[in-house]
């Protein structure tokens, strides 16, 4: 059986790769890509690890096909960073340790950043719903939600 | 490795045409939240075609007809409804449905059209579709139909398609005055879990009075049901305490529940016609406002 080719853009770079047909966007983000960022954890969809924005939507990454990406733009935890200049987010994550182990890190930033870029004054609510698809066996949460909140704050403050 | 193949038809006579091809090892791929987990655990058969139709516009658009009509693609993601202008006005129990399904990231992929293929008796989004009314076009070999959803699931996992036939969209009824809807389901916590009970009710209010209902049920029953009963007991009345207790002992009656983890028969059967009270009360507040 023969190689899909799929032509893509990665974090905005123009990406070309062979997949098998049944082949996730996870296994090639990993494992012929070298996005290692991107992690694995359930491989069933209940565990957001493997968060990225598929066409400005975000999904688990292990329940696309990497043959559905042909013409798509992805992003992934590798593009949150600009050079060595930290997204809000990360910044945010380190100062209020907002993680541990860091495997659930990686999906939790990319859809808070999605969260903040729909709605930049949510509630404790909204921002813990919103997170629900996104596991986190260290932290109990706590210390994720309010980093959330808070870089949505400074958002706030920023564009007064 | 597995001799899995992929294809991405253009056209719903493409996918009809690749999925007669594949004589029955054909799988349809909408957003692909069930069909990957059964891929990635082994469950799909080698030698199995994969078709992909979210490159068909017709099976991914959401078309506003007017009057609270709709016609919805059946690969139309959560997330697409969600952000719709107008279908939450029309439909706002219909959306609430599709909306339970999963997480957010699972909403960015997971459509009505695959919600009701998968022929889960608990799926959410089915019962409030139901209760709405609304029909699917299925395309096969032999040309179009219009069925109603209520027909298409047959058992659990399985559905009354005929070999070859996709289900293309759905079609929302249009809405006299006065019409809303409400979905309710309980599950043990939050947020993500299996509906225990699931109950959608479409009404229309004129006057005070209840002129139209359609009351449907999910997971008490190897399919999610239409409640006729429930309804016509609805109907005719002010919604009174007297008319939402017939209605829920109406769907109390149809209950054929399994005992297992999430709820026993009794309370599956208890908690279908609380929700139903519930779900009605909801659909008419939401009816008085418009």
């Amino acid at each position: 059986m023969s190689k899909m080719h799929v032509s893509t853009t990665i974090n905005g770079e123009p990406t070309e790769f062979l997949c098998d047909p049944s082949q996730a966007v996870l296994d090639v983000l990993r494992d012929q890509l070298g996005l290692t960022g991107t992690k694995e954890g359930c491989g069933s969809g209940d565990c957001g690890a493997c968060t990225i924005m598929l066409d400005d939507r975000m999904v688990c990454s292990c329940l696309v096909l990497a043959a559905e990406a042909e013409g798509k733009k992805i992003e992934t935890i590798e593009g949150m960073a600009k050079g060595d200049q930290l997204h809000a987010l990360q910044k945010k994550f380190i100062e209020f340790a907002a993680l541990q182990c860091g495997i659930c890190t990686p999906g939790f930033l990319v859809a808070s950043r999605a969260l903040l870029e729909r709605n930049n004054n949510p509630t404790e609510t909204e921002v813990r719903y919103w997170l629900a698809g996104n596991l986190c066996r260290c932290t109990g949460y706590d210390k994720i939600v309010r980093a959330v909140m808070d870089v949505a704050a400074d958002m706030r403050g920023a564009s007064k | 490795m597995n001799g899995i193949e992929y294809s991405a038809p253009r056209t719903v006579d493409e996918a009809v045409g690749a999925l007669v091809a594949a004589k029955g090892a054909g799988r349809i791929l909408a957003g692909g939240t069930d069909l990957l987990v059964q891929l990635r655990s082994g469950f799909v058969k080698p030698g199995s075609t994969i078709i992909d139709i979210k490159k068909i516009g017709e099976m991914t658009t959401i078309e506003d007809i007017g009057g609270g009509s709709f016609k919805v693609g059946a690969a139309v993601t959560g997330m697409q409804l969600h952000d719709h202008p107008t279908f939450k006005k029309a439909w706002p129990g219909v959306l609430e449905a599709i909306n339970l399904i999963g997480s957010k990231q699972i909403q960015g992929r997971a459509s009505a059209g695959g919600n009701l293929c998968n022929a889960s008796p608990a799926a959410d989004s089915v019962p409030a579709l139901v209760a709405a009314g609304a029909t699917v076009t299925v395309q096969g070999p032999k040309g179009r139909r219009e069925v109603a959803v209520e027909k298409i699931p047959a058992s659990p996992g399985r559905m009354t398609l005929e070999p070859g036939e996709i289900v293309v969209s759905f079609t929302l009824p249009a809405r006299p005055a006065g019409s809303s809807d409400a979905y309710l389901r309980l599950i043990p916590r939050t947020e993500m879990d299996i509906a225990v009970v699931g109950c959608g009710v479409s009404l229309t209010m004129k006057g005070g009075v209840c002129t139209a209902a359609r009351v449907s049920l999910g997971a008490v029953a190897p399919t999610v049901l239409l409640v006729e009963a429930a309804g016509k007991a609805l109907i005719g009345s002010k919604l009174d305490a007297e008319a939402l207790e017939a209605a829920a002992a109406a769907c109390r009656a149809v209950c054929k529940p399994i005992d297992d983890k999430r709820g026993t028969i009794v309370y599956r059967t208890k908690i279908a016609g609380v929700l139903c009270k519930r779900a009605t009360t909801i659909a008419a507040e939401r009816a008085g406002k418009k």
